[in-house]
Formats: C-alpha cells, structure tokens, sequence
C-alpha cells in the first residue's frame, strides 16, 4: 500500500516535469446508469423535464476530463445505459460494474441501495446523482455509494438559514400528498428546530381543482386561515400546485421552499465564481440550461477525473483513497472547493438560494458558524448523522 | 469607521510624501459596465472614462504606450484604442471569448486565452492576423511571456495546469499541473522563475523555469478569514522583484510575499474581491482592482496600508499603468 504510493507519487512526478504521456497511462472507464421512473403527473406542462437531464452533465464533466487527460496521457470513457424500473436494473448494474468499478447513478433511493449491497458492488465506487433522501446520508448510507448531489437537509438548511438572517420567524408551511413533497416537509421541520425556528401553522394541499383556471379564487381561501405570518413554505418538490400559490395567497408574504424562494444544487441563474464558464460550456455542448442533476453528475465525472489526475491512477483502491484525503479539492463553480464527508460520504457544497431570475443567498450565510467547515452547517454534520459504514 | 478613517488620514499624509510631483495614469477595465477608468496617479482621481466593447477584462499597452490593447470578451474582440483620445481604432481578431493577453517583448505578437474554447491564440498586431491557435486546457486564463520572450504560458482553470508554449514553434513543451483554478502567471528574476496563482487552492506555485520543477509552494492565512475565503488571484512584485503583492480576491487582503523567502510578511486590507493590480511610475504605489466593491484601493508600498478607495465602474477587474 505504501509502496504503491510512493510509486504513484514519483510517476506523478515523471509525467508533469517532462509533460509527456508519462508511463502509466491509466483509462478511466466510468459507467452512466438511469432508472427510468414514471413521472407523476402534474397540473401544468410547462416545464418538461429534459430527456438527457444527469447524462447531459455526466458529459460535460467527461469532456473537462478528456481535455485534462489529453496533457497527460490520460484516457476516459463514458457508458450511458438506461432500463425502465421494472426492468433488469439489477442485472444492467452487474453488467455494467463487470466493466468498471466506477458508476453514476440516477435512481430512486430504493434502487440506489439494491445496487449498492450487490456483490459486484463491494469496493466499487458509485454516485448518487438523483436522490436527496437524508436516510442514505444517515443510518441506511453504504461506504460504497458517495453522493454528489446535496441531501434534502442541506437544501432546507440553506432556506432555515435565511429565515433566521431574514428574521422570518413566523412560518407557515402547505405540503403535498405525493411521498417526494412529504419528504421535503420532514427536512424542512428538521431544519426548523435546528435553527431555532416554529411552523405555526400547517396545511396540507389535496385540491383537486385545476388550478390552471381557478388558482386566484382557490388559493387565497386555502390560505386565509393561515392569518398573518411572514412566509409561506411549500412542500412541492414534484413542482405540481406551488406555482399557483405565488401572488395568490391572502395575505401579502414571500413564497419560498420547493416553490419562489428556493434552496438548489444549481441553477441558469448562477453566474459568480466562474460558474458562467460552466454555464456557457453546457449550454453549447447540449443545447440548454443546466440543471441541478446535471451538476451532480458533472460533479461525479470530475470527482473521479480530478482524482485520475492527482494520483496517475485508475485503480478505485487509490481513487478512493485520493477523495477522501486532506489533498482532495474540486473547484465546482460555487466559491469554495468542494470535498467529502468522511462519515457519509456526501460532497460538501454551498447552497444556492435562488428565485428564478437571480441568486438571492448562498448558504452557509455570514455569521453560521461551525467548529472546522461552515460548510457543515448544511446537511448532517458528523455527530448528527447515524451513518455506520463510514467508521 | 472611526478607526477607518484615520488610518485614511494618516495613509494620505504618507501618500502625499511619497508621490508628489510623479505623473501617470492607472486604466482599470469595468467588467460590467463596459469601460475603462482611467486614473490620475497623483490626485487619485478618475480623469476619463471611455466605453469599450462588451465585458472588458485584460489590458495591456504597447510599448511606447501609443495603443492601449483590451479584452472585450463578450464582443469576441480585442479592441485597440488610442489612449491620447480613447477612442477604438480597430478590433483585433482574438478567437472566442478573450479573456486574459500578454504581449510579447517585440511588441508585436499577443498571446491570448480564450476562456470559452480551450485555446490560446497568437496574433500579429501589424498584421491583423491570427498566426497560431494553441490547444490547452479547459478554461485558460492566465498569461504570462519570459523576458526573453522564448516562452509563453497559458493557465487553465479546469485542468489545473500551466502550459508551457515554445514562441519559435507555437508548441507546447511542458504542462505542469498546479492547486485547484490557476488564474495568473508571471515571470519574475529576469526570468528564471515562474509564479502561478490557484484560486481554490489557495495557493501560490513557484517553478524553476529551466526545469519546469516546482521550486516552492506558498500558502496563506488571514485572521479571521476561513481558508477557503483566501484565494489568490492577481500578483505583481515590487522593484527588483523582492516582494510580490497578491490579491486574495473574496478575502478582501492583498498579501505581500517575501520573493526571497517566500514567506507572507504582511495582508493588507482592500476592498471587496479584490482581483488584479497595477504599481505606478515608481512602484511607489499600488492600485488594486476590488470587483464587488466597484472600486479601486489605493496601497502605499512601503508602509503597506491602504491609503485610498477611488470608485470606478461597476465590476473592476484589469489595471495596467501608462506614463
């Protein structure tokens, strides 16, 4: 092991003082797998959710690889494959470990652990792209499934961190019946009583109205009851009735949660530290705007190529070791380098608080401190979460 | 602001021993107000603004100071402008998204980073011409040419490396990788040496030029300031290259480096996102480029103390001195 390193280290040396190929050349090979989920249905149509949505960024981080790569004999590969859930999802992962120990997934949480607790899957290192479930960060996560995508709790401590700076006190909050928005009400509560702060009401939407026609008669009733606060909470990750609410509730209060107001891993509106580099690279490479799941993907891709290019390695053994170690830093386009949790292994990363024509924050806020990363004041930080396999 | 201000009168009392009678003018492009600024070295006050094309970044002069070259990123141009009347004589063809440009000591070619496109372009200013286009890595930004002018370097933010490019055969002959977003390069001791900044790194690398070998590496600590806060950008050194001032962008600190030792002897206070610099006819005098703010600190250099804050533009960002 140690011998390993060493060798690594000097290869290293070899290949960046001459700027040749160097003699190793390692070939990254990493695999792309989508389970393909129906999606529910909702009121409007008028944001379809891109058919290449995660692959897109998976592909942009391959090129910013492959164009590292090139200067150092460097060589990646992308294999996408997508199966329906009800499909072989299990034997298309085995395939596709058989190929490379390295994976990105965009799954639900469910599927995710399935392919994590394979056999094929032990010492191979997988990416969560998709799924902001605090479980797989907490008592349920996998040493081998790492997760570049933020979990819920990061988002909704973003939102709890502008209450508190906005000194929103009152807060009252409408959840959906669907499980993805009772999720995001469950983080948001969480969230609240860590930054000190009380719903003092709560409602939960199962209108069956079309909104479409009737949002400016329906909503300000919904609302009413409510009485005064100083804003409103959605929980409506399924992006269902929560536009309606916006300009429509009775009394006069910022919207903010899944709808208005919104804590995102990315969003077209980000433009500082570089990101319209970033940006501007996406749109040209696929022909639209990026998306959080796009970054997390882009996020995984060069997680993996930025691991290749320190090490000289392809080996997961030495990758895993690389990302996990103090050298470790990914320049993500959010103003801090992004690392690694070492107990449950999500990438720490600042939170956007956007609404959809500017950047209004990014979490952490001034003033939330924390004892070694202010970054980890979203999220589960280490004596928070229940994660086992980490130790 | 008490305490602001008298360091503002004590810094000004210095400033007026140290700089009367020296003439010269800073020009400081606005990124976001699509100007340049330019500025008078002994009353500290903005004289002129000219309008440039779209998002001006990089500037630089010609030798004899008779041309003023910008980077008008958003306009895909490198703009030429006569200083004496500001106005644009004529656009250069600069490939996509010129970002950064460093000019050749025969005062003829530049070597341009185009941000957008993962290239550096050479252009013949005489000429008008494009005469090499150079693959690099992902996101180039910063420029720098040895005094001698055999070698050029390009930065890449995404790769993270310094590109060594031969001028005779407009080839890559090195690549050396450096910390996380590599922003600037300088040549410094007539050339024997080159410093590369990396802004999420945080970290200033120092190569051996001969070899290309690392030679050192400094890092920074501001109190009070979480490390990650501290990302160096912009640098330039003092007379005979014995300190390099550096600008630590959201930090709001320009650090002064011992370039013997390579230690950090001072941080001094400037404005918000503080990003690249420009010394006087002397070096007597620092400005420095503050982005948010939307202004320009002026530092004395012996004292090492902010001394003024002059407004500009909205988003400063280069600076470059003309006499």
């Amino acid at each position: 092991m140690v011998r390993n390193h060493i060798i690594g280290a000097s290869l290293l040396l070899a290949a960046t003082a001459s700027g040749s190929s160097g003699l190793a050349e390692p070939n990254l090979t990493v695999g792309y797998l989508r389970v393909e989920v129906a999606l529910a249905p909702t009121l409007s149509n008028l944001d379809p959710i891109p058919d290449d949505i995660g692959i897109a960024g998976a592909r942009t981080g391959l090129k910013d690889n492959q164009t590292t790569g090139k200067f150092l004999g460097h060589e990646y590969t992308l294999n996408t494959q997508s199966v329906p859930v009800d499909g072989d999802v299990l034997g298309a992962a085995k395939e596709m470990l058989g190929a490379s120990p390295y994976l990105v997934l965009d799954a639900p949480a469910e599927v995710l652990l399935q392919i994590a607790d394979l056999p094929d899957a032990e010492g191979a290192l997988l990416f969560n792209t998709s799924a902001g479930d605090i479980a797989l960060r907490d008592d349920a996560c996998r040493v081998n499934l790492l997760h570049s995508l933020p979990s819920d709790a990061m988002r909704t401590d973003a939102l709890a961190q502008v209450y508190v700076q906005k000194r929103w006190t009152d807060l009252v909050m409408i959840t959906g019946t669907a499980p993805h928005d009772k999720a995001y009400a469950d983080a948001m509560r969480r969230s609240l009583t860590k930054f000190g702060l009380k719903l003092s009401d709560e409602k939960e939407w199962d209108e069956a109205a079309d909104m479409r026609r009737t949002a400016s008669q329906e909503i300000p009733l919904f609302t009413q009851s409510f009485g005064d606060y100083d804003a409103m909470i959605v929980a409506d990750e399924l992006q269902d009735f929560g536009r309606y609410v916006l300009y429509n509730t009775w009394a006069a209060r910022p919207v903010t949660g899944s709808e208005g107001l919104s804590a995102v891993t990315w969003s077209p509106v980000i433009e500082q530290w570089g990101a319209a580099q970033l940006q501007s690279r996406f749109a040209d490479q696929n022909n639209r705007e990026m998306r959080s799941q796009d970054y997390a993907a882009w996020a995984a891709l060069r997680t993996l190529g930025e691991a290749v290019t320190r090490t000289n390695s392809a080996e997961a053994e030495a990758l895993r070791g690389y990302i996990f170690s103090d050298a470790f830093e990914l320049a993500g386009f959010k103003g801090r380098p992004l690392t690694y949790r070492d107990w449950n292994g999500q990438l720490r990363q600042p939170i956007a608080v956007v609404h959809p024509r500017a950047l209004v924050a990014q979490a952490p806020l001034d003033g939330f401190l924390h004892q070694t990363n202010e970054l980890d004041s979203l999220g589960l930080d280490r004596p928070e979460s229940k994660c086992e396999a980490f130790r | 602001m008490i305490l602001s201000r008298s360091i503002r009168t004590a810094g000004l009392a210095v400033l007026l021993s140290t700089t009367a009678g020296l003439a010269g003018q800073i020009w400081v492009t606005n990124e976001k107000d699509d100007t340049v600024s330019v500025i008078d070295t002994d009353s500290l006050e903005v004289i002129q603004t000219y309008e440039t094309g779209e998002r001006p970044r990089g500037i630089t002069f010609s030798k004899d100071y008779s041309r003023v070259y910008i980077c008008a990123s958003d306009s895909d141009a490198v703009q030429v402008m006569d200083p004496e009347t500001g106005e644009i004589l004529h656009d250069l063809p600069s490939g996509e998204d010129p970002e950064q440009f460093v000019l050749h000591p025969d005062d003829t070619h530049l070597y341009i980073a185009n941000e957008d496109d993962a290239i550096t372009t050479v252009v013949n200013t005489q000429t008008r011409k494009v005469v090499a286009q150079i693959d690099v890595g992902v996101e180039p930004e910063g420029m720098a040419v040895s005094p001698d002018g055999k070698i050029a370097i390009t930065t890449s933010e995404t790769t993270n490396m310094a590109h060594w490019i031969d001028t005779e055969t407009q080839e890559l002959f090195a690549n050396t990788l450096v910390d996380s977003r590599p922003r600037h390069a300088e040549f410094a001791k007539d050339g024997t040496q080159m410093w590369v900044s990396s802004e999420i790194g945080g970290t200033l690398t120092v190569f051996d030029t001969a070899t290309q070998m690392e030679q050192a590496k400094i890092t920074f600590e501001v109190q009070g300031v979480h490390p990650d806060r501290v990302q160096p950008v912009g640098f330039e050194f003092t007379k005979g290259d014995k300190f390099a001032f550096v600008a630590l962008g959201p930090s709001n600190h320009v650090a002064v480096v011992n370039a013997e030792t390579f230690e950090v002897e001072d941080y001094i206070l400037v404005g918000r996102r503080v990003w690249h610099m420009a010394f006087n006819a002397d070096k007597t005098q620092l400005f420095t480029t503050n982005g948010v703010s939307g202004d320009v600190t002026v530092v004395d250099v012996a004292s090492r103390k902010a001394v003024k804050s002059i407004k500009v533009g909205r988003f400063p960002w280069g600076a470059a001195f003309r006499p």
